[in-house]
């Protein structure tokens, strides 16, 4: 697979000014990491878990406030705090 | 029942790969991820293509049941194991089917397709594809005990124990649908009033297995759910409920917990429904 994209998925098609996008990349040494990526809400609650990209990537359709993205990959277990708002694309890179 | 009949770890899975009468079988969300790549063996059921009804929206009915299990190569008296992306979800999906249609040995892989990748276990390109040949298989007539119908929900409300799975945001109608979903599906956000919100997420780790008994038990008492009485589980499209009637009718041993598998795609369609909005 070839290396890393910068940011998150492309966004042609995605109605960017009515959703709430929390998007971005794992990457290792400038890699991208196959893993999955949690989306917890303000009180730490699971909300969304998805797989990355064969690009490292990922994306939630979420709501406005604050929420921490969880990595998880082999042998590693990284969070980011994110606080994301409607019409905006919150880009969040995340190395492990 | 206990937990080592229907659920089995990743280095059981993996000791079992080449046994003949143990079939693996994945089911994902994502139903094209098995075309990347698959536990070794693996055979797939697609949730929606095999398991839907094409036209109404039902299951495929037993004949149906039949010749899907009769194509993949499937017997009665195989051990399935069942796996997939998404903690299970679809996996469990699966799984309560199978038992709706009373196959005698059906095990899920604990952490599911997550697991394995974390444990960086060996998965194969997806053009490998085992060749099983096919089967006569009968499936039994649906179990009605374990499914439920809308006028069941609504006449559990104030008196059974309902329990929605969602998150809280779809829970408290902040949300109709997962986060990693755009946002779409029923007509009306909310819940059925008298629900409690214990999020499906609560019975598994970060690596998707399963909690233990006690930690699970201690989860639901916790949250006055009275196991004592009879309870029905739910949604969105009845997967993520498939996973916590897993936790409280096969790990458990609850006897009287059903799946409504219209969840609320469909309760939140109803005309004149009551409805509630807000956390519990």
């Amino acid at each position: 697979m070839c290396g890393a994209k910068a940011g998150g998925p492309e966004l042609a098609g995605v109605d960017v000014a009515n959703e709430t996008i929390i998007q971005g990349s794992v990457t290792r040494d400038g890699e991208p990491v196959n893993g999955y990526v949690r989306l917890l809400d303000a009180s730490g609650e699971f909300t969304a878990e998805v797989p990355t990209s064969a690009t490292g990537q990922f994306r939630f359709f979420a709501a406005p406030g604050s929420w921490t993205l969880r990595a998880l990959v082999p042998g590693a277990t990284v969070d980011r705090a994110v606080v994301a708002q409607q019409g905006q694309f919150t880009e969040v890179a995340i190395t492990v | 029942m206990s937990r080592s009949d229907v659920l089995v770890s990743a280095d059981w899975v993996q000791d079992h790969l080449d046994d003949p009468k143990v079939v693996v079988v994945e089911v994902d969300e994502d139903t094209s991820a098995y075309d990347k790549n698959h536990i070794r063996n693996a055979v797939r059921i697609d949730w929606k293509k095999d398991l839907q009804d094409p036209v109404r929206r039902d299951f495929v009915d037993q004949a149906g049941f039949e010749a899907l299990l009769s194509a993949k190569g499937i017997a009665n008296d195989d051990t399935v194991v069942l796996y997939g992306g998404n903690n299970n979800w679809f996996a469990s999906y699966a799984f309560w089917y199978f038992k709706l249609y009373g196959h005698g040995d059906v095990k899920l892989l604990d952490g599911g397709r997550k697991k394995w990748e974390l444990d960086s276990r060996e998965l194969v390109d997806g053009d490998k594809v085992p060749e099983r040949p096919a089967t006569a298989y009968k499936a039994q007539a649906q179990d009605a005990s374990i499914r439920a119908f809308r006028d069941d929900v609504v006449a559990a409300i104030g008196s059974k124990n309902l329990v929605d799975v969602r998150s809280p945001d779809e829970f408290s109608g902040r949300l109709l649908a997962p986060a990693h979903l755009p946002q779409e599906q029923s007509q009306r956000p909310g819940h059925v009033p008298t629900a409690k919100n214990i999020p499906w997420s609560k019975n598994a780790n970060d690596d998707g297995t399963f909690k233990s008994d006690d930690e699970l038990r201690a989860l639901y008492e916790a949250e006055n759910v009275d196991l004592s009485k009879d309870t029905i589980a739910y949604c969105r499209i009845g997967e993520r409920s498939a996973l916590t009637w897993f936790v409280l009718h096969q790990l458990l041993g609850q006897t009287n917990v059903k799946n409504y598998d219209g969840s609320w795609t469909e309760y939140g369609s109803l005309v004149g429904v009551p409805i509630e909005l807000g956390s519990n």
